[in-house]
């Protein structure tokens, strides 16, 4: 389990961020997290709730977004989603999808901030 | 009455520092024309032993090879790579499930990265951690033994899908498991479509010249080759 690292690089981040903006209080955080990002959200929720105390972020929410995998199919020409993490090929037309464009997102999309 | 929070947009990588590492890192390698392969597997499927005869057959063709081996507690795996005469340095992670990029930073500390060709970096043997972090590698391998089964790449679609190649180990017990090639290319292709896939094993060393054939080929693609 790598979360606690993951959940300690988030708050090390996000305290950057609000540090940049002149330190507001932080309600949330937001996070996108792709299947193919190795974290797993039940495990990061917890680690989160750990690292977070003592913290400027004591209070703070953590907000996950689930993005699912997208992959550029050749034949449909376009994005498209797959069929499982297992099967990553076209879910419209069965293409086996060698270009990735989401699935490894671990990100810290936003803040909402009291200021 | 409270102010209503504000959201504010930040889409920043959670990883950053460690991608910031790491890319630092590869522009080293690349500077210093080593090509750096990094080995991810469960433990137990033979990466120290396919790792020792890579560095045996490189040393034998003239090549200057060096390893850093991530393990939770022992020094067992460094000790073992050293008999191929390499550099071998030893990363202990304690209880880190992983390696990340400062700590290969901080392990080759004292090397003169131009006395090598060829740099591995053994990861700590565990299929889920160490899918998330860069370590600067230019070649990430997934190892799968033939005795764990044919589905692991469909327990562990994101390591597969975070690798470059698939190597299928200890093929010298391929029969006696009754392993079934195809359907562990087709799992590896299911998880990751494109991924090449090599079979080998580093006991008879079936395999094993295709593999540094290989290897010395991705060098002289990423710079100009200067081994022999």
């Amino acid at each position: 389990m790598h979360e606690l690292s993951i959940a300690l690089s988030i708050l090390d981040v996000a305290g950057e961020e609000v540090e940049r903006r002149g330190g507001p209080q932080v309600e949330a955080i937001h996070l996108k997290l792709g299947p193919l990002s190795g974290v797993v959200k039940e495990a990061l929720i917890s680690a989160y709730e750990l690292a977070r105390e003592a913290t400027p972020f004591a209070g703070a929410r953590l907000v996950i977004e689930e993005v699912p995998i997208v992959i550029f199919c050749p034949k449909c020409n376009d994005e498209r989603p797959v069929r499982s993490t297992q099967d990553v090929s076209c879910a419209v037309c069965d293409t086996p999808g060698s270009k990735l464009i989401h699935g490894r997102e671990l990100e810290l999309a936003a803040l909402e901030l009291i200021e | 009455m409270s102010t209503q929070p504000r959201i504010v947009e930040v889409r920043r990588n959670i990883l950053k520092h460690n991608d910031q590492v790491a890319a630092a890192l590869r522009e080293r390698f690349r500077a210093a024309n080593v090509f750096v392969a990094s080995l991810v597997s469960s433990p137990g499927s033979g990466k120290t032993a396919f790792l020792e005869k890579t560095l045996t057959m490189l040393r034998e063709k003239g090549y200057r090879p060096a390893a850093i081996t991530g393990d939770l507690a022992t020094d067992n795996d460094a000790a073992r790579l050293a008999r191929s005469q390499a550099p071998v340095k030893q990363i202990t992670t304690g209880t880190l499930c992983h390696l990340e990029a400062a700590m290969v930073e901080g392990a080759i500390g004292d090397w003169n990265l131009r006395d090598l060709d060829f740099l591995f970096i053994e990861n700590v043997g565990n299929l889920v951690c160490p899918a998330s972090y860069d370590l600067g590698e230019n070649l990430r391998l997934v190892l799968l033994s033939v005795t764990e089964g044919e589905d692991k790449p469909l327990k562990y679609p994101t390591i597969f899908n975070s690798g470059d190649l698939a190597v299928i180990t200890k093929l010298d017990l391929a029969e006696a498991v009754e392993f079934d090639h195809a359907a562990a290319k087709a799992n590896v292709q299911s998880v990751r479509p494109g991924m090449p896939v090599i079979e080998l094993s580093a006991k008879t060393g079936r395999g094993m010249e295709d593999w540094i054939a290989i290897l010395v080929s991705r060098r002289t693609e990423l710079g100009d080759s200067k081994g022999v």
